[in-house]
């Protein structure tokens, strides 16, 4: 099979990835590639057959009780930009 | 070099006072200072932070208080494991600042049992590789032969065991990225069943095939770190509440009786000539001490490689879409500028290495509208399809044996250039992960002074057993005390 540079661009742009000219051949290229292999699962009979999200069935669940979580000085210690006063992360523009 | 102590007689040597914590912690910090140069195994030696802890123990054996099963025992932890206030970085530039405000579950077991952390190991880039050429820090180099890998993704702690700098080192494993650095690195290494270590604080990648483990030169070491890992965790769901055996009452040596499941047609193609010869001369030892050979077949293992490329890529382009550089994490400086569209799309492309935008290629389009049924689904059918010929194998036999990795330790750069090879290399590891059954890798030989790995697979939460036959095969063989020579200095 094969990814057009339509294709590439999609899928960067659900990916939130830039991509340059020559990475969008390159991994068009690759993809393809490997999709190309993996195309033999079609051959496989799964007729019938449910799919395995996760191998673990075990329930787990407990009781919805607060517990002490982290301070806002650490969660806030590794942000790119933060408003360390008003306990928040800042991010460039998103309405207006 | 003679072959370095063991976890066990590091611990036992401290507890009896023939050495103090804080030598045996000195010892190991100058030999991976002195190796690093030419191993580039480590991205972090802590020196300080390690001390204070070996100190820790030694004054706690003055006061006579009771020593954890590890203690005193310098231990590296692969860099996707979240160690609080040290710097973690999955091997990516997108976190190479970044400092977690929280200890991993299995870092905080290794503390509590006396465990003295050195430093962090160089791996794959979020542990997406097999052979540690995809770091942001540069590969690491095979300590046998320093132009070849050391396998991946947990190549900087495979190679620290194998070097000497540790006895004791913590991987993760996804596709086969304990099992493979270890039989590249001569070592032993573990995946334990899914679920039975905690994946709190592990930097995730695949999370229904992650799985933390450890890397070791005795099957006895291993059984020691899988004692304090394993284990029931309220901060993650999928660790299982089963309960853990006495993983190393398990090793008694005797292997009468048990049966060993030879997946002929599986491991017929494609494997090469020495680690054939290395395979089949583990199933006559062990046919000789007393384990019976019993043929199987698994008609569906040859799709376990396109089954797990679409499941593993799927489920990380979900996980590695948290690194947006809000929160955490790179955030590119031509983000000032720009919309926050603009910040998440430069950040991440600048952020992270060709092999992780690959895959998050990869995965955001086998789970995209139109391609879903096809491509993801019928992976996960395939999965349950494969699951029924373990599960069907297993009523027959014990254990399941099989060679690590069809090809011996290869060079650097010899597969760079096209993913899908690197991708192959990994037939015989990612069955493991994607029906969940514990594998083990155990030195069966060796071609040109390379070492070569055959795994043990087992039942879910079967440790025990997997565990008992490799370690009656190290007693009855040696290849487990070789060491690789001594590397020059960097």
């Amino acid at each position: 099979m094969s990814l057009t540079l339509a294709d590439v661009e999609r899928i960067a742009a659900l990916a939130h990835l830039e991509l340059n000219a020559e990475e969008k051949e390159l991994f068009g290229r690759q993809l393809a590639g490997i999709l190309d292999y993996a195309q033999q699962l079609q051959a496989v009979d799964t007729t019938g057959v449910p799919a395995t999200s996760h191998v673990n069935t075990q329930r787990s669940e407990r009781a919805d009780t607060l517990k002490p979580s982290l301070a806002i000085e650490e969660a806030l210690a590794n942000a790119p930009d933060r408003a360390l006063e008003a306990g928040l992360f800042r991010v460039p523009r998103v309405i207006g | 070099m003679s072959a370095p102590a063991t976890a066990l007689e590091t611990r036992d040597a401290i507890a009896a006072g023939r050495v103090s914590a804080v030598d045996a912690c000195r010892d190991a910090l100058a030999r991976m200072h002195a190796v690093n140069g030419a191993l580039n195994a480590f991205n972090l030696i802590d020196d300080e932070r390690a001390l204070a802890s070996a100190e820790r123990v030694d004054r706690q054996r003055a006061a006579g208080q009771a020593l954890g099963p590890l203690a005193g025992v310098p231990v590296a932890v692969k860099d996707n494991m979240c160690v609080r206030g040290q710097r973690t970085t999955a091997s990516s530039k997108t976190l190479d600042r970044f400092f977690p405000p929280y200890d991993a579950t299995v870092v905080q077991k290794l503390e509590t049992a006396g465990a003295v952390i050195v430093g962090k190991t160089n791996c794959d880039e979020f542990a997406f590789g097999s052979s540690n050429e995809n770091s942001a820090y540069g590969p690491v180099h095979n300590p046998w032969d320093l132009d070849r890998t050391p396998g991946g993704s947990s190549g900087g702690a495979a190679a620290a065991v194998a070097a000497g700098c540790v006895p004791l080192s913590l991987g993760s494993d996804t596709g086969g990225s304990i099992r493979q650095p270890a039989s590249f690195c001569g070592v032993v290494g573990v995946k334990p069943t899914y679920g039975r270590v905690s994946r709190y604080g592990l930097i995730a990648f695949a999370s229904s095939l992650d799985q933390i483990g450890p890397f070791s030169r005795t099957v006895a070491d291993s059984a020691l770190a899988l004692s304090v890992l394993a284990g029931a965790d309220p901060a993650d769901s999928t660790a299982s509440t089963q309960p853990v055996p006495d993983y190393l009452a398990a090793l008694t040596g005797d292997v009468r009786g048990v049966r060993i499941g030879v997946p002929r047609a599986f491991v017929s193609e494609g494997v090469d000539a020495p680690i054939r010869t290395a395979y089949d001369g583990m199933l006559d030892t062990l046919r000789e001490a007393g384990a019976t050979l019993v043929n199987i077949e698994l008609p569906h293992a040859k799709f376990a490689i396109p089954a797990y490329y679409l499941v593993c890529t799927a489920e990380a382009s979900s996980n590695l879409a948290r690194y947006d550089a809000v929160k955490y994490g790179y955030r590119s400086p031509a983000a000032k500028d720009g919309s926050l569209r603009t910040m998440y799309l430069k950040s991440r492309a600048e952020g992270f290495g060709a092999e992780v935008k690959r895959r998050i290629m990869l995965g955001t389009y086998v789970l995209s509208a139109g391609y879903y049924d096809a491509f993801y689904l019928k992976a996960q059918q395939v999965r349950t399809l494969l699951r029924q010929d373990y599960e069907r194998a297993f009523q027959s036999v014990d254990v399941i044996a099989m060679p690590t990795s069809p090809i011996p330790p290869f060079r650097l750069g010899e597969k760079t250039d096209d993913p899908l090879q690197m991708y192959l290399a990994d037939i015989f590891t990612v069955s493991a992960n994607l029906t969940g059954i514990p594998g083990i890798s155990v030195t069966a030989g060796f071609d040109g002074g390379l070492p070569l790995g055959v795994q043990l697979l087992g039942r879910l939460f079967d440790e025990p057993t997997i565990l008992r036959v490799a370690d009656a095969y190290q007693r009855a063989t040696s290849w487990h005390t070789r060491v690789p020579p001594a590397p020059a200095r960097g």
